[in-house]
Protein backbone atom coordinates (compact mmCIF):
# COMPACT_ATOMS: atom_id res chain seq x y z
CA UNK A 1 0.00 0.00 0.00
CA UNK A 2 1.47 3.68 -0.93
CA UNK A 3 4.30 4.49 -3.21
CA UNK A 4 7.86 3.58 -2.63
CA UNK A 5 10.26 6.83 -2.53
CA UNK A 6 11.08 5.59 -6.17
CA UNK A 7 7.42 6.01 -7.23
CA UNK A 8 6.91 9.13 -5.23
CA UNK A 9 9.79 11.03 -7.42
CA UNK A 10 8.20 9.42 -10.05
CA UNK A 11 5.11 11.26 -9.38
CA UNK A 12 7.06 14.71 -8.52
CA UNK A 13 8.94 14.19 -12.12
CA UNK A 14 5.66 14.77 -13.81
CA UNK A 15 5.68 18.51 -12.50
CA UNK A 16 8.97 18.99 -14.22
CA UNK A 17 8.35 20.99 -17.33
CA UNK A 18 10.16 21.96 -20.25
CA UNK A 19 12.67 24.92 -19.88
CA UNK A 20 12.67 24.49 -16.19
CA UNK A 21 15.63 25.19 -13.59
CA UNK A 22 15.04 22.93 -11.08
CA UNK A 23 17.37 22.72 -7.31
CA UNK A 24 16.93 18.80 -5.69
CA UNK A 25 17.16 18.52 -1.97
CA UNK A 26 18.52 15.37 -0.31
CA UNK A 27 16.92 11.98 -0.41
CA UNK A 28 13.46 11.47 -2.14
CA UNK A 29 14.08 14.62 -4.07
CA UNK A 30 17.57 13.39 -5.52
CA UNK A 31 15.82 10.73 -7.18
CA UNK A 32 13.56 13.03 -9.44
CA UNK A 33 16.34 13.66 -11.80
CA UNK A 34 15.77 9.68 -12.63
CA UNK A 35 12.56 10.35 -14.02
CA UNK A 36 12.17 13.28 -15.79
CA UNK A 37 10.73 12.85 -19.29
CA UNK A 38 13.86 12.64 -22.19
CA UNK A 39 11.81 14.99 -24.91
CA UNK A 40 12.08 18.16 -22.57
CA UNK A 41 15.10 20.08 -21.46
CA UNK A 42 15.86 20.96 -17.77
CA UNK A 43 18.66 21.78 -15.71
CA UNK A 44 19.51 20.90 -12.36
CA UNK A 45 21.39 23.40 -10.10
CA UNK A 46 23.04 22.42 -6.96
CA UNK A 47 23.23 24.83 -4.33
CA UNK A 48 26.80 24.21 -3.71
CA UNK A 49 27.78 25.25 -7.14
CA UNK A 50 26.84 24.08 -10.17
CA UNK A 51 24.14 24.62 -13.03
CA UNK A 52 23.76 21.53 -15.46
CA UNK A 53 24.54 18.49 -12.94
CA UNK A 54 24.78 15.00 -14.96
CA UNK A 55 24.25 11.66 -12.85
CA UNK A 56 26.80 9.56 -11.07
CA UNK A 57 30.13 9.34 -12.61
CA UNK A 58 31.10 5.89 -13.97
CA UNK A 59 33.00 3.92 -11.18
CA UNK A 60 36.85 5.38 -11.39
CA UNK A 61 35.81 8.70 -13.04
CA UNK A 62 34.81 10.17 -8.99
CA UNK A 63 36.02 13.58 -9.37
CA UNK A 64 36.96 14.99 -5.50
CA UNK A 65 36.61 18.82 -7.22
CA UNK A 66 32.91 17.78 -8.34
CA UNK A 67 30.20 16.59 -6.01
CA UNK A 68 26.27 18.20 -4.79
CA UNK A 69 25.03 19.50 -2.40
CA UNK A 70 24.62 15.93 -0.97
CA UNK A 71 28.18 15.66 -1.08
CA UNK A 72 27.74 12.95 -3.41
CA UNK A 73 30.00 12.89 -7.10
CA UNK A 74 28.57 14.07 -10.34
CA UNK A 75 29.44 15.18 -13.32
CA UNK A 76 29.00 17.84 -14.91
CA UNK A 77 26.68 17.79 -18.41
CA UNK A 78 27.31 19.82 -21.40
CA UNK A 79 26.31 23.14 -21.32
CA UNK A 80 26.88 23.03 -17.34
CA UNK A 81 28.12 26.01 -15.69
CA UNK A 82 30.53 26.17 -11.79
CA UNK A 83 29.84 29.18 -9.52
CA UNK A 84 30.39 30.55 -6.23
CA UNK A 85 28.01 29.98 -3.15
CA UNK A 86 27.29 33.64 -3.19
CA UNK A 87 26.21 33.50 -6.81
CA UNK A 88 24.41 30.32 -6.38
CA UNK A 89 21.79 32.04 -3.88
CA UNK A 90 21.53 35.01 -6.41
CA UNK A 91 19.81 32.08 -8.51
CA UNK A 92 17.51 31.34 -5.82
CA UNK A 93 16.87 34.45 -3.97
CA UNK A 94 16.44 35.86 -6.97
CA UNK A 95 13.96 33.60 -8.37
CA UNK A 96 15.79 32.37 -11.42
CA UNK A 97 15.29 28.73 -10.05
CA UNK A 98 12.14 27.59 -11.36
CA UNK A 99 11.10 24.62 -9.15
CA UNK A 100 12.48 23.39 -5.72
CA UNK A 101 11.96 19.95 -4.85
CA UNK A 102 12.46 19.08 -0.94
CA UNK A 103 11.99 17.15 1.97
CA UNK A 104 10.22 17.73 4.90
CA UNK A 105 9.69 16.58 8.60
CA UNK A 106 6.00 18.67 8.72
CA UNK A 107 4.21 20.46 6.80
CA UNK A 108 1.27 22.53 8.06
CA UNK A 109 -2.20 23.43 6.80
CA UNK A 110 -1.22 27.23 6.31
CA UNK A 111 2.16 26.38 4.55
CA UNK A 112 4.63 26.17 7.00
CA UNK A 113 7.72 24.06 6.87
CA UNK A 114 9.69 21.88 9.32
CA UNK A 115 12.82 20.13 8.21
CA UNK A 116 15.81 21.27 10.14
CA UNK A 117 15.58 20.12 13.57
CA UNK A 118 14.46 18.51 16.50
CA UNK A 119 15.32 20.19 19.44
CA UNK A 120 17.28 18.39 21.83
CA UNK A 121 17.84 15.55 19.64
CA UNK A 122 19.03 16.28 16.29
CA UNK A 123 20.41 19.18 14.70
CA UNK A 124 21.39 18.75 11.13
CA UNK A 125 21.05 22.39 10.34
CA UNK A 126 18.82 24.26 7.59
CA UNK A 127 21.63 24.59 5.01
CA UNK A 128 20.09 26.13 1.85
CA UNK A 129 16.34 25.00 3.16
CA UNK A 130 15.60 28.39 4.46
CA UNK A 131 16.77 30.50 1.40
CA UNK A 132 15.03 28.30 -1.21
CA UNK A 133 11.36 28.28 0.68
CA UNK A 134 11.74 31.74 1.53
CA UNK A 135 12.30 32.80 -2.55
CA UNK A 136 10.55 29.84 -4.46
CA UNK A 137 8.08 30.37 -6.41
CA UNK A 138 7.22 26.87 -6.66
CA UNK A 139 8.24 24.62 -4.27
CA UNK A 140 7.42 20.96 -3.71
CA UNK A 141 7.74 18.76 -0.88
CA UNK A 142 8.55 14.96 -1.26
CA UNK A 143 8.01 12.76 2.08
CA UNK A 144 5.97 10.20 3.84
CA UNK A 145 2.77 11.23 5.16
CA UNK A 146 3.37 9.65 7.96
CA UNK A 147 6.61 9.48 10.35
CA UNK A 148 8.36 6.07 11.79
CA UNK A 149 5.86 6.50 14.88
CA UNK A 150 2.94 6.20 12.38
CA UNK A 151 1.85 10.01 13.33
CA UNK A 152 0.88 12.42 10.60
CA UNK A 153 3.37 15.07 9.04
CA UNK A 154 0.65 16.66 7.74
CA UNK A 155 -0.34 18.48 10.47
CA UNK A 156 -2.77 21.99 11.66
CA UNK A 157 0.29 23.40 13.17
CA UNK A 158 3.87 22.26 13.21
CA UNK A 159 5.74 21.66 16.37
CA UNK A 160 8.68 21.48 15.06
CA UNK A 161 11.08 24.74 14.43
CA UNK A 162 9.61 25.94 11.41
CA UNK A 163 12.12 26.31 8.25
CA UNK A 164 9.78 28.73 6.33
CA UNK A 165 6.28 30.11 7.15
CA UNK A 166 3.28 30.21 4.56
CA UNK A 167 5.48 28.84 1.48
CA UNK A 168 4.36 25.03 0.55
CA UNK A 169 1.75 24.72 -2.00
CA UNK A 170 2.46 20.88 -3.54
CA UNK A 171 2.92 17.98 -1.35
CA UNK A 172 3.58 14.28 -2.69
CA UNK A 173 4.02 11.93 -0.15
CA UNK A 174 3.67 7.80 -0.61
CA UNK A 175 -0.65 8.41 0.00
CA UNK A 176 -1.12 11.56 -2.05
CA UNK A 177 -0.77 14.57 -3.77
CA UNK A 178 -1.89 17.35 -2.27
CA UNK A 179 -2.41 21.17 -2.54
CA UNK A 180 -2.70 24.19 0.04
CA UNK A 181 -4.77 26.79 -0.90
CA UNK A 182 -6.56 29.05 1.86
CA UNK A 183 -4.76 27.44 4.49
CA UNK A 184 -6.31 23.78 4.15
CA UNK A 185 -5.22 20.46 2.62
CA UNK A 186 -6.84 19.82 -0.71
CA UNK A 187 -6.62 15.97 -1.92
CA UNK A 188 -5.93 16.08 -5.77
CA UNK A 189 -4.77 12.79 -6.29
CA UNK A 190 -4.94 9.05 -4.78
CA UNK A 191 -2.08 6.25 -4.48
CA UNK A 192 -3.12 3.60 -6.59
CA UNK A 193 -5.15 1.43 -4.12
CA UNK A 194 -5.30 3.89 -1.32
CA UNK A 195 -8.85 5.17 -0.09
CA UNK A 196 -9.56 8.79 0.52
CA UNK A 197 -10.64 7.27 3.97
CA UNK A 198 -7.09 6.15 4.70
CA UNK A 199 -5.42 9.58 3.68
CA UNK A 200 -7.83 11.25 5.81
CA UNK A 201 -7.09 9.17 8.55
CA UNK A 202 -3.52 9.97 7.86
CA UNK A 203 -3.67 13.60 7.76
CA UNK A 204 -3.99 15.68 11.27
CA UNK A 205 -4.48 19.14 9.35
CA UNK A 206 -7.96 19.89 7.93
CA UNK A 207 -8.29 18.26 4.69
CA UNK A 208 -10.41 19.27 2.08
CA UNK A 209 -12.07 16.54 -0.65
CA UNK A 210 -14.38 17.97 -2.86
CA UNK A 211 -15.81 15.55 -5.71
CA UNK A 212 -14.03 11.99 -6.70
CA UNK A 213 -10.43 12.04 -5.95
CA UNK A 214 -8.74 10.50 -8.92
CA UNK A 215 -5.77 7.78 -8.58
CA UNK A 216 -2.23 9.48 -9.59
CA UNK A 217 -1.07 7.96 -13.08
CA UNK A 218 2.61 6.62 -12.90
CA UNK B 1 52.96 43.26 -9.06
CA UNK B 2 52.45 43.11 -5.90
CA UNK B 3 54.61 39.81 -3.97
CA UNK B 4 51.73 37.83 -1.88
CA UNK B 5 54.27 34.78 -1.79
CA UNK B 6 55.10 32.98 1.31
CA UNK B 7 57.80 30.36 1.58
CA UNK B 8 55.27 27.56 3.60
CA UNK B 9 51.76 27.07 5.83
CA UNK B 10 53.68 28.62 8.80
CA UNK B 11 54.31 31.48 7.51
CA UNK B 12 50.96 31.50 6.15
CA UNK B 13 49.26 31.17 9.50
CA UNK B 14 52.16 34.00 11.45
CA UNK B 15 49.59 35.27 13.50
CA UNK B 16 47.04 33.58 14.30
CA UNK B 17 45.76 33.61 18.21
CA UNK B 18 43.61 32.45 20.85
CA UNK B 19 40.29 33.58 20.64
CA UNK B 20 40.17 34.82 17.11
CA UNK B 21 37.23 34.30 14.14
CA UNK B 22 38.23 32.15 11.23
CA UNK B 23 36.41 32.38 8.00
CA UNK B 24 37.09 28.50 6.08
CA UNK B 25 36.15 27.48 2.79
CA UNK B 26 34.76 24.34 1.19
CA UNK B 27 31.67 22.63 1.59
CA UNK B 28 31.43 19.38 2.98
CA UNK B 29 35.48 18.56 2.23
CA UNK B 30 35.09 19.51 -1.18
CA UNK B 31 37.38 22.99 -1.74
CA UNK B 32 38.76 22.63 2.07
CA UNK B 33 42.13 24.78 3.51
CA UNK B 34 43.64 21.29 3.92
CA UNK B 35 47.11 22.76 4.32
CA UNK B 36 45.84 25.57 7.19
CA UNK B 37 43.68 23.11 9.38
CA UNK B 38 46.36 21.07 9.99
CA UNK B 39 48.52 24.13 10.73
CA UNK B 40 45.88 25.31 13.07
CA UNK B 41 45.77 22.16 15.32
CA UNK B 42 49.53 22.05 15.04
CA UNK B 43 49.51 25.55 16.62
CA UNK B 44 47.08 24.59 19.23
CA UNK B 45 44.89 28.01 19.16
CA UNK B 46 42.14 27.90 20.90
CA UNK B 47 38.65 29.64 21.73
CA UNK B 48 38.13 30.14 17.65
CA UNK B 49 35.43 31.01 16.47
CA UNK B 50 34.99 29.55 12.57
CA UNK B 51 32.94 29.97 10.29
CA UNK B 52 32.20 27.11 7.19
CA UNK B 53 29.44 26.39 5.44
CA UNK B 54 30.30 22.39 7.45
CA UNK B 55 32.18 21.33 10.43
CA UNK B 56 34.27 18.50 8.64
CA UNK B 57 33.47 14.92 9.17
CA UNK B 58 34.89 13.20 12.79
CA UNK B 59 38.45 12.52 11.21
CA UNK B 60 38.83 15.14 8.87
CA UNK B 61 38.78 18.91 7.98
CA UNK B 62 37.36 21.07 10.42
CA UNK B 63 36.39 17.88 12.43
CA UNK B 64 40.19 18.01 13.42
CA UNK B 65 39.94 20.66 15.30
CA UNK B 66 36.81 19.66 17.22
CA UNK B 67 38.43 16.76 18.24
CA UNK B 68 41.15 18.86 20.08
CA UNK B 69 38.55 21.34 21.53
CA UNK B 70 39.74 24.20 19.51
CA UNK B 71 36.47 25.46 18.29
CA UNK B 72 34.73 27.20 20.84
CA UNK B 73 32.02 28.74 18.82
CA UNK B 74 31.34 27.07 15.14
CA UNK B 75 28.87 29.59 12.62
CA UNK B 76 27.68 27.16 9.94
CA UNK B 77 24.50 26.24 7.87
CA UNK B 78 24.95 21.78 8.18
CA UNK B 79 26.52 20.12 10.04
CA UNK B 80 25.06 16.48 9.71
CA UNK B 81 28.00 14.93 8.98
CA UNK B 82 29.51 14.98 12.02
CA UNK B 83 28.99 12.90 14.73
CA UNK B 84 31.61 14.88 17.23
CA UNK B 85 30.10 17.70 16.54
CA UNK B 86 25.93 16.96 17.45
CA UNK B 87 27.70 15.13 20.66
CA UNK B 88 29.47 18.71 21.58
CA UNK B 89 26.72 20.44 20.37
CA UNK B 90 23.68 18.86 22.33
CA UNK B 91 25.91 18.78 25.28
CA UNK B 92 26.58 22.62 25.27
CA UNK B 93 30.12 22.12 25.49
CA UNK B 94 30.66 24.18 21.59
CA UNK B 95 28.50 27.21 21.01
CA UNK B 96 26.93 26.58 17.93
CA UNK B 97 25.13 29.23 15.57
CA UNK B 98 23.32 27.55 12.59
CA UNK B 99 22.31 30.16 9.98
CA UNK B 100 21.20 29.67 6.00
CA UNK B 101 23.76 29.03 3.36
CA UNK B 102 22.82 31.76 1.16
CA UNK B 103 22.86 34.21 4.34
CA UNK B 104 25.95 32.70 5.27
CA UNK B 105 27.66 33.25 1.57
CA UNK B 106 26.47 36.85 1.39
CA UNK B 107 27.57 37.64 4.85
CA UNK B 108 30.90 37.07 3.25
CA UNK B 109 30.81 38.31 0.28
CA UNK B 110 28.69 41.69 2.26
CA UNK B 111 32.16 41.94 3.84
CA UNK B 112 34.20 41.40 1.22
CA UNK B 113 32.54 44.30 -0.70
CA UNK B 114 32.10 46.59 2.41
CA UNK B 115 28.41 46.25 3.01
CA UNK B 116 27.68 46.15 6.37
CA UNK B 117 24.35 44.49 6.37
CA UNK B 118 21.62 43.71 3.92
CA UNK B 119 18.46 42.45 3.63
CA UNK B 120 17.43 38.29 3.11
CA UNK B 121 13.72 36.97 3.18
CA UNK B 122 15.75 33.56 4.22
CA UNK B 123 14.64 33.03 7.69
CA UNK B 124 11.93 35.07 8.18
CA UNK B 125 9.12 33.84 10.92
CA UNK B 126 12.26 31.06 11.71
CA UNK B 127 13.96 31.20 15.21
CA UNK B 128 16.63 32.25 12.95
CA UNK B 129 15.40 36.09 12.85
CA UNK B 130 14.72 36.21 16.75
CA UNK B 131 15.95 39.59 17.97
CA UNK B 132 16.64 40.51 14.57
CA UNK B 133 15.36 44.09 12.76
CA UNK B 134 12.84 42.90 9.76
CA UNK B 135 10.94 44.98 7.27
CA UNK B 136 8.83 44.41 4.69
CA UNK B 137 10.05 45.59 1.06
CA UNK B 138 7.80 44.64 -2.29
CA UNK B 139 4.75 43.41 0.26
CA UNK B 140 7.12 40.39 2.11
CA UNK B 141 9.04 39.70 4.97
CA UNK B 142 12.91 40.63 4.87
CA UNK B 143 15.55 39.85 7.85
CA UNK B 144 18.31 42.08 8.63
CA UNK B 145 22.09 40.36 8.60
CA UNK B 146 25.30 41.51 9.10
CA UNK B 147 28.47 41.48 7.21
CA UNK B 148 30.76 38.68 9.07
CA UNK B 149 34.05 40.39 10.90
CA UNK B 150 36.83 38.23 10.98
CA UNK B 151 40.56 38.09 11.46
CA UNK B 152 41.44 35.33 9.07
CA UNK B 153 40.13 33.66 6.05
CA UNK B 154 41.47 30.20 4.89
CA UNK B 155 40.37 29.54 1.34
CA UNK B 156 41.59 26.73 -1.21
CA UNK B 157 42.11 27.45 -4.67
CA UNK B 158 42.96 25.26 -7.67
CA UNK B 159 45.44 27.66 -9.00
CA UNK B 160 47.02 30.86 -7.91
CA UNK B 161 50.20 33.28 -8.62
CA UNK B 162 52.69 34.94 -7.13
CA UNK B 163 50.42 38.01 -6.84
CA UNK B 164 47.67 36.20 -5.72
CA UNK B 165 45.49 35.85 -8.14
CA UNK B 166 43.37 32.42 -7.83
CA UNK B 167 41.27 29.69 -10.17
CA UNK B 168 39.10 27.51 -8.58
CA UNK B 169 37.88 24.17 -9.94
CA UNK B 170 34.42 22.52 -10.30
CA UNK B 171 32.66 22.88 -6.80
CA UNK B 172 35.84 23.01 -5.14
CA UNK B 173 35.29 27.00 -5.56
CA UNK B 174 31.77 27.10 -3.41
CA UNK B 175 32.47 29.88 -0.71
CA UNK B 176 36.13 30.35 -1.44
CA UNK B 177 35.99 33.08 -3.53
CA UNK B 178 33.36 34.96 -1.04
CA UNK B 179 35.55 34.83 1.44
CA UNK B 180 38.86 36.27 -0.17
CA UNK B 181 38.74 39.80 0.88
CA UNK B 182 35.95 39.47 3.66
CA UNK B 183 38.43 39.51 6.92
CA UNK B 184 41.66 41.17 8.11
CA UNK B 185 44.17 38.91 6.50
CA UNK B 186 43.45 36.49 3.68
CA UNK B 187 45.57 33.21 3.19
CA UNK B 188 45.07 31.32 0.18
CA UNK B 189 46.79 28.30 -0.49
CA UNK B 190 46.73 26.82 -3.96
CA UNK B 191 47.45 23.23 -5.85
CA UNK B 192 49.31 24.77 -7.90
CA UNK B 193 51.55 28.24 -7.45
CA UNK B 194 52.94 29.48 -10.90
CA UNK B 195 54.90 33.11 -11.42
CA UNK B 196 52.74 35.92 -12.26
CA UNK B 197 51.77 36.47 -15.67
CA UNK B 198 51.65 33.17 -16.51
CA UNK B 199 47.69 32.69 -16.25
CA UNK B 200 45.20 34.49 -18.07
CA UNK B 201 43.87 37.29 -16.89
CA UNK B 202 40.65 36.74 -18.42
CA UNK B 203 40.04 33.64 -16.15
CA UNK B 204 40.81 34.50 -13.10
CA UNK B 205 38.03 34.48 -10.61
CA UNK B 206 39.92 36.37 -7.53
CA UNK B 207 42.28 39.10 -8.52
CA UNK B 208 44.97 39.37 -5.50
CA UNK B 209 43.93 42.01 -4.25
CA UNK B 210 41.60 40.31 -2.05
CA UNK B 211 44.68 38.24 -0.71
CA UNK B 212 47.33 38.96 1.39
CA UNK B 213 49.44 35.27 1.57
CA UNK B 214 49.74 32.62 -0.64
CA UNK B 215 51.06 29.19 -0.79
CA UNK B 216 51.32 25.89 -2.49
CA UNK B 217 49.94 23.65 -0.68
CA UNK B 218 51.31 20.18 0.37
CA UNK B 219 49.49 16.38 -0.09
CA UNK B 220 46.28 17.40 -0.38
CA UNK B 221 44.51 14.25 0.43
CA UNK B 222 40.72 15.71 -0.96
CA UNK B 223 38.91 13.15 0.52
CA UNK B 224 35.38 12.10 -1.04
CA UNK B 225 32.84 11.96 1.80
CA UNK B 226 30.49 9.98 -0.50
CA UNK B 227 31.38 8.03 -3.15
CA UNK B 228 29.07 7.45 -5.98
CA UNK B 229 29.01 6.00 -9.04
CA UNK B 230 27.06 4.35 -11.71
CA UNK B 231 27.37 0.93 -13.70
CA UNK B 232 28.10 1.13 -17.56
CA UNK B 233 25.09 -0.79 -18.77
CA UNK B 234 22.52 0.37 -16.95
CA UNK B 235 21.90 3.29 -13.85
CA UNK B 236 20.77 6.31 -13.21
CA UNK B 237 21.19 9.07 -16.47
Amino acid sequence: MGLDKYQIAQRIAQEVKDGYYVNLGIGIPTLVANFVREDIDVEFQSENGILGMGPFPFEGEQDADLINAGKQTITALPGAAFFDSAMSFSMIRGRHVDLTILGAMEVAQNGDIANWKIPGKMVKGMGGAMDLVASAERIIVAMTHTNKAGDSKLLKACSLPLTGVGCVKKIVTDLAVLEIRDDVFHLLERAPGVSVAEIQAATQGELVVSGTIPEMTL
Amino acid sequence: MIYKTVGDVHQACQGVQDGMTLLLGGFGLCGIPENAIAELKRLNVTNLTCISNNAGVDDFGLGLLLQSRQINTMIASYVGENAEFERQMLSGELNVALIPQGTLAQRCQAAQSGIPAFYTPAGYGTEVAEGKETREFNGKMHVLEHAFKADFSFVKAWKGDTAGNLIFKGTARNFNPNMCGAATITVAEVEELVPAGTLDPNQIHIPGIFVQRIFQGAHYEKRIEQQTTRTRDHGPR
